[in-house]
């Protein structure tokens, strides 16, 4: 017996002890009908190949670990940036349990959001009854200011149509006339969580700015001195914001952040749970339209939302998920166009210590390969930062990366010296990726949990940057934005490559004479 | 700590119905009306929680439930470890359920081994206006030239499937065939089929049934020499191990296990399930169905057992082996006697810490009965529960088997009543899921997710039980909950006092 009352083991070991072997030896002996082990390990071995690549990217119909999710996780994940805002997702339930369980997974934080419940019934006579008692239900019990509706695919195939089921709601009195119901279409067979992302944030700005849906007076936009910014969707919100936050606070620029989720995924345990906290309020939402410009962080998260507050007549300005120096820069300095205000001093000596830590580590990242998968704005963002430190990226993969984006990349690439050997790879898997470290193989693999497999697979050390994080606590409350994220990105980088350096130099009398106490 | 300490059990009961009074009132007529027929207080000696279940939740109360896809995909099919689950339709439903569940099993990933993987069909908009079938079809030629060690492929339709009329039984039949009678099973576990997760289960059930073993000749021999002891366990997902810490059992009282169902579980151990002498049913909820078809059509009896904490562990040994000879009964009587100094030393380490603590529970399947025994063997007291997916035969069983008098009872609970309950109830600790975690956290309630162990177990059999207790000690005892209040701003709370 290996279990012991006094040093309890748990998985990890409890199933290494030879009683548990030699059970699940003869289980699979006996009972499994296994392959043969050589052929396991050929099969292994060929999955390897150049050949098997070639077969790999040939694949029209297949889609394999692939990096991204559906439209209404994205408006999930913006729903809950407005103060009080439940977001309602119309459509099969199940769907909403997922979205829950994958943002909690990652935020380690309760995730409030409701289903309208439709089952068979509603997918033959539509979903009208799901949402007049939907939305009543939502009201009575959860008390939100808003309640922000979206779409599972069921409720897009059989083509519910909320707006008007969300008029006849109201004249039903399920919530009152006056009450906020912003909506988006946010079907699950077209772009991904990031095209939620923005469906749904362009569903409540046009909501507030043109009349709420025909029932008041459009907004007359008189123009103001405050900017608006967009964080788009963002695994590392919470550090984000409030870094944002900070320095707008430090240039002395007025500003509202559109779609803010950083307290509700950042609540105190003090006692009382919170379903609603913080989040851009509605008046704000509203006087947005006023601003004199409003800047998106992840352009390929506001592809809609932009257009949409650009012909209300404001400027706008989009970024990639700025990492680094020269993306900080071009960050800071268009808000300084664009507010007329400076960029403190405080900010310079921050660029400052960024490029002093960088010169300090430059010799340990400059020309090694690295592999990087995500969100198409965090790739690009952290494509340009590694080629700012003299890193290669090697390959650069969105599953849900369009043809325009990888132009984009492109373009990043051939703009340094260090990208001439480094490809993009739009609408490809992690499958993909896996054929790719194999036979193209680098140092390291920047990219979500799920990059584990990867690490496992192909002995590529995987840097956890990106969304979901699962496995490893607390991430997201650090910032990767601004010259002060941009130092958590470099330390996260460096400390994988100081670990895997002591990891391959630690084997006494053989290997450890490069084990050094300096680096 | 609690209230229900220092109650009779009256007083519990009157507090029980007001909370459910208390409750109802903030919904709209229409949903208190249909809300107030799943909660109730339980009475003893009643046949069952006196609750509905298995209808339909009420739309934006923001039920706990998930759907057919999550009950086939995610529960019954996924974990056949050497078959390629397609999870058939958009990204989102694989993406979200993709290595979530901790089935544990031995392989080697993407060559003979697939559970960790998220194979999908990720529909586009022109898949959903010109329909799916080439797609898949041409996925299953994929499959087979980059996986060629799958031993057989499943296809887990979303939503979308059953309402654009794909004909997913066609491309299977064709494209089994034209890979020699390979095992291609189609599953029409579209989500919004059903109330719950549990249609799901009985679809995924069927499918065995009418995929796997309509195809196989009860009469061909086994690949393995058969022997009177045969037995398979069914209904144990392998969460964190439970299943290997169940099969040791089985195997130490000298019966053989042909099969496991469905956790670290193969193909060819489904198809070899109709030799075996009985079938052991864990989660009944999610596999009575296939065992009852089995019952019928190969006459083999099923049993249910109770892994969980060593009294339900040992009644349940016995129980199994009381369908066998004596060899077998003295061999229960000998993994009994094994265990008994183990699981001694576990209630002496951990039940002067748990003792007279409360639980409310909120899970799926078996688990807001099954695991009331395990409590209760280390003196705690579960003082609420509920199933996200139940049907009355469940209700039944908790009623007869489990539950105490005056237990509140909550089926498919919302959001908004469960905080209530634990909000006025103030539990020790609840059990539930990822997404109820974090709420109660928040309000200072200890907490362990029941669906996923909390990334520990196993909780199964003996070994599971010193985990179980362990892990029941450090969520109710770790310092963190004393220290949730902030100190100036502590207010005295008069009822604490009370119960102190």
């Amino acid at each position: 017996m290996t279990q012991n009352a006094d040093n309890v083991l748990d998985h990890f070991e409890l199933f290494r002890g030879p009683e548990y072997q030699q059970m699940l030896e003869a289980k699979k002996k006996m009972f499994e009908n296994p392959h043969d082990p050589a052929e396991v390990e050929r099969v292994r071995e060929w999955a390897k190949t150049e050949e098997y690549k070639e077969k790999n990217f040939a694949r029209e119909a297949l889609t394999v670990n692939p990096a991204k999710a559906c439209q209404p996780l994205g408006a999930v994940f913006a729903a809950v940036g407005f103060e009080g805002t439940i977001p309602f997702v119309h459509g099969s339930q199940g769907c909403v349990a997922y979205y829950r369980s994958h943002l909690s997974r990652h935020f380690k934080e309760p995730s409030s959001c409701v289903s309208s419940s439709m089952t068979e019934d509603a997918a033959v006579f539509g979903g009208l009854n799901n949402m007049v008692d939907g939305l009543a239900n939502t009201y009575n019990l959860y008390k939100p200011k808003m309640i922000a509706v979206s779409t599972t695919c069921m409720a897009e195939v059989i083509g519910d149509d909320l707006n008007a089921f969300i008029k006849t709601a109201k004249e039903k009195e399920s919530v009152p006339a006056e009450f906020d119901v912003p909506f988006a279409h946010t079907p699950a067979f077209v772009g991904s969580h990031v095209t939620g992302y923005d469906n749904a944030l362009k569903g409540i700005i046009e909501h507030f700015w043109d009349g709420k849906a025909g029932t008041t007076e459009k907004l007359e936009r008189k123009p103001n001195d405050t900017i608006n910014f967009i964080g788009g969707f963002d695994g590392y919100t919470v550090g984000n914001m409030r870094e944002i936050r900070r320095i707008f606070d430090l240039m002395g620029v007025e500003h509202t952040i559109l779609c803010d989720n950083s307290d509700v995924f950042d609540t105190p345990t003090d006692g009382e749970f919170r379903m609603y906290d913080g989040g851009t309020t509605l008046e704000d939402a509203a006087n947005a339209i006023h601003a004199k410009a409003t800047i998106s962080m992840q352009q390929y998260c506001t592809e809609k939302t932009l257009p949409v507050i650009k012909a209300h007549g404001q400027e706008v300005a989009s970024f990639n998920h700025p990492v680094g120096v020269a993306s900080t820069d071009a960050f800071l300095m268009e808000v300084a166009r664009l507010t007329g205000k400076e960029i403190p001093e405080e900010l310079a000596r921050e660029r400052g210590r960024l490029v002093d830590a960088i010169a300090d580590s430059s010799a340990h990242i400059h020309g090694k390969k690295f592999a990087i998968y995500g969100d198409p704005d965090l790739c690009l963002g952290l494509a340009a930062f590694l080629l700012e430190l003299g890193a290669e990226p090697t390959h650069i993969l969105a599953t849900n990366g369009t043809k325009g984006w990888a132009k984009q990349v492109q373009e990043l690439l051939d703009s340094s010296p260090f990208g001439q050997d480094c490809h993009v790879y739009a609408g490809k898997d992690l499958w993909h990726m896996r054929s790719l470290l194999f036979t193209e193989p680098v140092d390291f693999l920047i990219g979500n949990t799920y990059g584990k497999y990867l690490e496992r697979d192909t002995g590529t050390p995987l840097i956890r940057i990106g969304f979901p994080v699962f496995d490893r606590h607390h991430h997201h409350r650090r910032p990767v934005w601004g010259y002060q994220g941009s130092m958590n990105v470099l330390i996260t980088i460096l400390d994988k490559i100081f670990d895997e350096i002591d990891r391959n130099t630690n084997v006494p009398a053989k290997t450890d004479y490069s084990f050094d106490i300096i680096r | 700590m609690s209230l229900a300490k220092t109650e009779g059990v009256g007083e519990v009961k009157a507090r029980n119905k007001e909370l459910i009074e208390e409750v109802l009132k903030v919904y709209p007529a229409k949903a208190a009306k249909r809300r107030a027929k799943h909660l109730n207080v339980h009475e003893e000696g009643k046949s069952d929680c006196g609750v509905k279940s298995n209808l339909k939740s009420i739309p934006g109360v923001m039920t706990i439930r998930g759907c057919a896809y999550a009950g086939s995909k995610g529960v019954v099919w996924g974990p056949i470890k050497d078959m390629i689950h397609i999870s058939h339709g958009p990204v989102g439903c694989g993406q979200y359920s993709w290595a979530a569940r901790r089935n544990y099993y031995i392989g080697t990933t993407g060559i003979d081994t697939f559970v960790t993987m998220q194979f999908t069909s990720d529909f586009q908009e022109k898949d959903i206006v010109f329909g799916g079938d080439k797609k898949l079809a041409k996925i299953m030629d994929e499959i087979q030239d980059l996986f060629p060690l799958n031993n057989g492929i499943t296809v887990q339709s979303e939503c979308p499937i059953g309402l654009i009329g794909d004909d997913i039984e066609a491309v299977s039949k064709q494209k089994s065939k034209q890979y020699e009678g390979k095992t291609i099973v189609p599953v029409r576990c579209e989500g919004f089929r059903g109330v719950s997760q549990s249609l799901g289960h009985h679809i995924a059930n069927d499918a065995v049934r009418d995929w796997v073993f309509d195809k196989i000749d009860p009469d061909a021999p086994a690949r393995f020499e058969e022997t009177p002891y045969d037995v398979a366990i069914i209904g144990d997902y392998n969460i964190g191990g439970d299943a290997w810490s169940s099969r040791i059992l089985l195997e130490e009282m000298g019966l053989r296990v042909i099969a496991q169902w469905s956790g670290d579980g193969t193909l060819a151990e489904l198809e070899a399930t109709p030799k075996a002498k009985l079938n052991v049913l864990h989660c009944y909820r999610s596999m009575n169905y296939i065992s009852r078809h089995m019952e019928e059509k190969y006459g083999i009896p099923w049993c249910e057992y109770n892994f969980f904490g060593p009294s339900k562990i040992a009644e349940s040994l016995r129980k199994i082996a009381s369908f066998f000879d004596d060899k077998i009964k003295e061999g229960a009587e000998r993994v009994i006697a094994k265990y008994q100094p183990l699981m001694d030393a576990v209630i002496a380490r951990y039940r002067p810490r748990l003792e007279g603590k409360t639980v409310m529970l909120f899970v799926g399947g078996l688990r807001p009965r099954h695991v009331i025994g395990a409590y209760e063997d280390l003196g705690m007291e579960v003082v609420g529960t509920g199933y996200e997916f139940g049907h009355n035969d469940d209700y039944q069983r908790t009623a007869q088997h489990y539950v105490k008098d005056g237990t509140l009872i909550y089926d498919d609970v919302t959001g908004y009543e469960f905080e209530k309950f634990v909000e006025k109830i103030q539990p020790d600790l609840v059990g539930s899921g990822i997404k109820e975690k974090y709420v109660f956290q928040k309000m200072g309630v200890p907490f362990r997710q029941m669906h996923s162990w909390d990334y520990s177990g196993p909780y199964h059999g003996y070994d599971g039980f010193a985990i179980f207790a362990r892990d029941m000690d450090m969520a109710i005892n770790s310092p963190i909950w004393k220290m949730a209040q902030t100190p100036w701003k502590r207010k005295p709370v008069p009822t604490m006092i009370a119960a102190e």
